[in-house]
């Protein structure tokens, strides 16, 4: 990949990276370093002792069940998230993508909720599900559910995966919606012909023709849950009740609050990073096959 | 940033309404706090009085957020170098504040090293015992306090034909007839979990929340809130939180609003909730003190504060030091405290100023803002009710409410589950106890 | 095209509403609850239909402020929100073009290191690096500044790879035509190349817009003024007020105020968003 017209000019490149490299090295990499440097260390909260631990942080984080509940939880969560959101996405973008009267609008009306803020779609789903004015929880209560996600963890959680797959829906809709209409219509025409019905033709012919984009979308949303679900988290449940809804990224923000833990906070951060790397890693081996439909 | 700071000077000059002309060198005195609405007004109020009544400093006092907020810009503010003079800390951060020698200047310090008049045998001890060390030294400036009380829903009580209680077994009979008539989702209920079921019920029973006297004597403190006064209460909760007798409101004062609307007609918080309950309340209420277990010997003891106290950051000039001594000497002010007490519905932290708001007949029609005093002064502070001092005591509460959370989900029993907030803790505090500056 | 039947049509357009319906529920009640009286609300009794507070709601919300909380009008909030957002939005993609155009027109020592310094941060949200970066914005004197709520958001290199990758698509044919009428490099960019990157910009600022619009972690720690609250600040702390009662028709007012720039901009920049969001996923 290599342009074969180029300029030539000793300093001008280098002054059009600058800003970029600037700041990306110090809001990045430095703020990154300092989280290696942190994780090594044990301070107080005004940082005004500083004893050198070396791999302590690490040690008590791995030797603490929490962290590990935390660690299967996030991943639990984002599963949850991503298939429930992923499902109704796709039978929704199966829906539109038939030849509708009134499609474009429908789909107008199904991609909105892509611009709602994480905290606000807490705040909207803890106001209908609040267990003492909560419009659904009234329902709930009504039809003999013991509804009370202040005391009942897996409720919170559920509570939780719901608002954060309902913010997703719009998001994977539209990918679907891309990824269907990218299907030669000739592939579905020959099925039809030899005689398969719509819902064999789906399976058989639609679902492994998308099934790139339903990886694509599940690592997307795995990445979401990992980080944007924090403001939902925030403004829901705090974390609680018990520890039934802290995730990695709500620990690493908790621990560190008011100077508490800061070598603990750093060390997971670290551990997130190099998750999140990972991560990417797979996702972009991935893109160089998704060119290749 | 400098046309921002701009900006909010002149915001302020125009909030504050110019001020007598103040003489050329004028030093500025930084006061960081959290209090919002009438209590705001509280505060600019006593930084313009002071600023009127002589000429060479200047109290200028800025809103930062909640108390959580208000502490961790602190915090971010000395790590990069310009914290504030003062800082209001609730009482929970008081052990992080105190570990931070060399980042506050203890308050009995500041007032000797400028030659003000200080005597701390004018305060209440049992407010003033929870911000001093072990020798009575005075760290921090008892600013907002405020202690735990019962509110009753007098109208409610009435209804069902329940006298108001003053045990914890009559709280619960009471608490399950009115569930019975009329509150089916809730009979009592309270906020700030750990604040009433572990860290006052353990002071007002004179039983040791924590070893070393809580934590003041040192910081090699051990939890010890796990012994049988302490699970024999968490476990009625965890029957009564069954059929909504009692029904958990949360870890902080978010459910205060079910006493207000007359969801839960019995409701344990802070005595700070008054003016809510003035503004809100359309039914008759009162406040009253704790309850207890009889069998308990001693009980009840005395209860502890909560609220906030000032801070005073290390590092300034000794010049600007004088300022702040002289404006804590201003804010001791018998009348002033009176003032204080009357418009925020915090507690006076002097003798002279309790004395005087009795001697006015101030708690004559409203009793209830007697309670929380009476309760903190109800004897001697002993050993287990002086106060408390733990290190990152917010998230220590968020782990002891999160077993709390556990007993009353069935998840845990309660003897379990105070055992693990326990353990929890403990680690928490030996974590805290390596970082603490000696 | 392949035949539908009449039923399977129906039961299509009936899916399709169920969907509609499950979207806009939530958002629904939410305006409802900001047109009602808050003493229904808070004793559970809220109806399902708008209730008659509509104009009042609002006006205290975008001009007063709550009594409790936040003590700042929403109305700032949101102004501080939209700086925050254009900051990024345009921020972003000022530098973003620029360093892609250095890096496909140009060789020079060091070319594919920076590049991989600067890709290297595409996929690490802020929240991973919070509490040191919050120190760094720190020490910079930043806190409480429109500078320290937007340059951390812009270190990250999505927008980079997206220029890149369309540069690679612009043909040679054009920087020779421009070369033989005499341009430099600062003219060919200028004249030529930004011109064709105008669609790719304006979807790109569509999805970043968002972005920035919708930060919550980044401003919730570094503004301790008033203000200088972003409304997603605004909300939580309205929600975690010590009133013993959340204000909250308030809340939901301050709620669909922050949604509206958003979605306004999605529905009506449609196209745009879409291509912005599949072109910067890819």
């Amino acid at each position: 990949m290599q342009k074969q017209a180029i300029f030539q000019s000793k300093l001008l490149p280098y002054a059009l990276v600058a800003p970029q490299l600037a700041i990306v090295l110090i809001f990045f990499y430095w703020p990154a370093l300092q989280a290696v440097i942190q994780s090594f260390l044990l301070q107080d909260a005004f940082g005004l002792s500083t004893t050198f631990v070396w791999f302590d942080n690490y040690v008590e984080l791995f030797r603490d069940p929490a962290y590990f509940e935390a660690i299967v939880r996030t991943f639990v969560f984002s599963f949850a998230i991503a298939v429930s959101s992923l499902s109704f996405a796709l039978l929704l973008a199966v829906m539109a993508d038939k030849p509708l009267r009134g499609s474009m609008l429908y789909r107008t009306l199904l991609i909105w909720p892509y611009a709602v803020a994480p905290p606000v779609v807490g705040v909207l789903w803890i106001f209908m599900l609040h267990p003492s004015l909560g419009i659904i929880a009234r329902y709930l209560r009504a039809i003999g559910v013991d509804w009370n996600p202040l005391l009942d963890g897996d409720q919170a959680a559920t509570l939780i995966i719901l608002a954060a797959a309902w913010k997703q829906i719009s998001y994977n809709f539209l990918f679907f919606l891309a990824g269907l209409q990218a299907i030669p219509k000739s592939v579905l025409e020959a099925a039809a012909i030899d005689g398969a019905r719509p819902m064999r033709r789906f399976w058989t012919v639609t679902f492994p023709l998308l099934s790139p984009t339903i990886f694509f979308l599940l690592v997307v949303n795995i990445v979401y849950a990992f980080f944007d679900t924090f403001g939902i988290i925030d403004t829901m449940t705090r974390g609680g009740p018990g520890t039934s809804t802290v995730t990695l990224v709500y620990k690493v923000y908790s621990d560190g609050l008011l100077g508490g833990n800061l070598g603990s906070s750093a060390a997971q951060s670290v551990i997130l990073m190099i998750m999140v790397i990972v991560l990417t890693g797979i996702q972009f081996r991935f893109v160089e096959r998704k060119v290749t439909y | 940033m400098a046309l921002r700071q701009f900006g909010a000077a002149t915001a302020f000059a125009l909030t504050v309404g110019m001020t007598a002309s103040p003489a050329l060198a004028v030093t500025e005195i930084q006061w960081w706090h959290a209090m919002t609405g009438a209590n705001n007004d509280v505060i600019v109020k006593l930084a313009n009085d002071f600023n009127a009544a002589q000429s060479d400093y200047k109290v200028v006092p800025t809103y930062k957020g909640n108390y959580a907020d208000t502490m961790n810009a602190g915090i971010a503010a000395f790590r990069a170098g310009n914290a504030p003079h003062i800082m209001q800390v609730f009482e929970v951060g008081t052990a992080t504040m105190m570990a931070a020698t060399g980042a506050v200047k203890p308050v009995y310090k500041l007032m000797a090293d400028a030659g003000e008049k200080f005597d701390p045998k004018i305060y209440l001890p049992a407010i003033t015992g929870y911000y001093s060390t072990s020798k009575g030294e005075m760290l921090s400036f008892p600013f907002n306090s405020s202690s735990t009380v019962m509110w009753v829903n007098l109208d409610e009580l009435k209804k069902a034909n329940v006298e108001i209680p003053k045990t914890w077994p009559e709280t619960f009979a009471a608490a399950k007839k009115l569930h019975d008539n009329g509150h089916p989702t809730c009979g009592f209920s309270g906020s700030w979990v750990t604040w009433v079921n572990l860290e006052q019920l353990s002071a007002w029973h004179n039983v040791p929340l924590a070893s070393k006297a809580n934590g003041l004597d040192g910081f090699d403190t051990k939890l010890e809130f796990n012994g049988p006064l302490q699970v024999k209460h968490l476990e009625k909760l965890v029957e009564l939180q069954k059929d909504k007798t009692y029904d958990y409101a949360g870890r902080t004062n978010t459910g205060e609003g079910r006493f207000t609307s007359g969801e839960c007609p019995i409701y344990l918080t802070s005595s700070a909730f008054f003016g809510n309950v003035k503004a809100q309340a359309k039914f008759n209420f009162t406040a009253v003190p704790m309850p207890y277990y009889p069998d308990v010997k001693g009980a009840p003891q005395n209860s502890i504060i909560g609220g906030a106290s000032l801070w005073v950051m290390g590092g300034k000039p000794a010049e600007e030091y004088k300022g702040v001594a002289k404006f804590l000497t201003f804010l001791s002010d018998t009348d002033r405290q009176v003032y204080i007490h009357k418009a925020s519905g915090y507690l006076p932290i002097t003798k002279a100023a309790y004395e005087k708001a009795k001697a006015e007949g101030f708690y004559k029609d409203q009793p209830y803002l007697e309670t929380p005093l009476l309760e903190l002064t109800n004897k001697e502070p002993t050993e287990n009710s002086r106060g408390l001092r733990l290190g990152n005591m917010v998230q220590l509460r968020d782990v002891w409410s999160e077993e709390i959370e556990q007993a009353l989900a069935g998840k845990k029993t309660a003897k379990q589950a105070l055992d693990a907030a326990v353990e929890r803790g403990n680690t928490m505090l030996r974590q805290f106890e390596k970082t603490a500056v000696k | 095209m392949v035949e539908e039947e009449g039923f399977r049509r129906y039961v299509a357009h009936f899916i399709l509403w169920i969907g509609i319906a499950v979207v806009a529920f939530p958002v629904y009640i939410a305006f409802i609850a900001s047109t009602q009286d808050n003493a229904l609300i808070a004793n559970g009794q809220m109806s399902l239909l708008p209730g008659g507070h509509f104009f009042e709601t609002y006006y205290q919300t975008i001009f007063v402020g709550t009594s409790g909380s936040t003590r700042e009008p929403v109305g700032n909030m949101m102004l501080n929100s939209l700086v925050m957002a254009l900051l990024i939005a345009v921020g972003k993609i000022a530098i973003s073009i620029i360093s892609a155009y250095a890096i496909v027109y140009f060789r020079f020592p060091f070319r594919m290191p920076i590049f991989w310094i600067i890709f290297i941060t595409l996929m690490l949200p802020v929240e991973v690096r919070i509490y040191p970066t919050y120190k760094i914005v720190a020490d910079l004197h930043m806190l409480d500044s429109y500078a320290g709520l937007a340059l951390p958001l812009i270190a990250s290199a999505t927008a980079t790879l997206l220029f890149r990758q369309f540069f690679m698509t612009v043909p040679d044919e054009l920087l020779e035509a421009s070369r033989i009428d005499g341009a430099g490099p600062l003219r060919f960019f200028w004249d030529t190349l930004l011109p064709l990157s105008r669609t790719n910009m304006a979807a790109l600022f569509v999805i970043l817009f968002i972005l920035g619009w919708n930060q919550y972690l980044w401003p919730l720690l570094i503004t301790t003024r008033d203000d200088m609250q972003t409304i997603q600040v605004g909300i939580r702390k309205m929600i975690t007020t010590t009133d013993a009662l959340t204000e909250w028709p308030i809340v939901m007012a301050t709620a669909v105020l922050a949604m509206l720039p958003p979605v306004f901009v999605v529905v009506v920049m449609q196209k745009l968003f879409v291509r912005g969001l599949v072109e910067t996923e890819k």
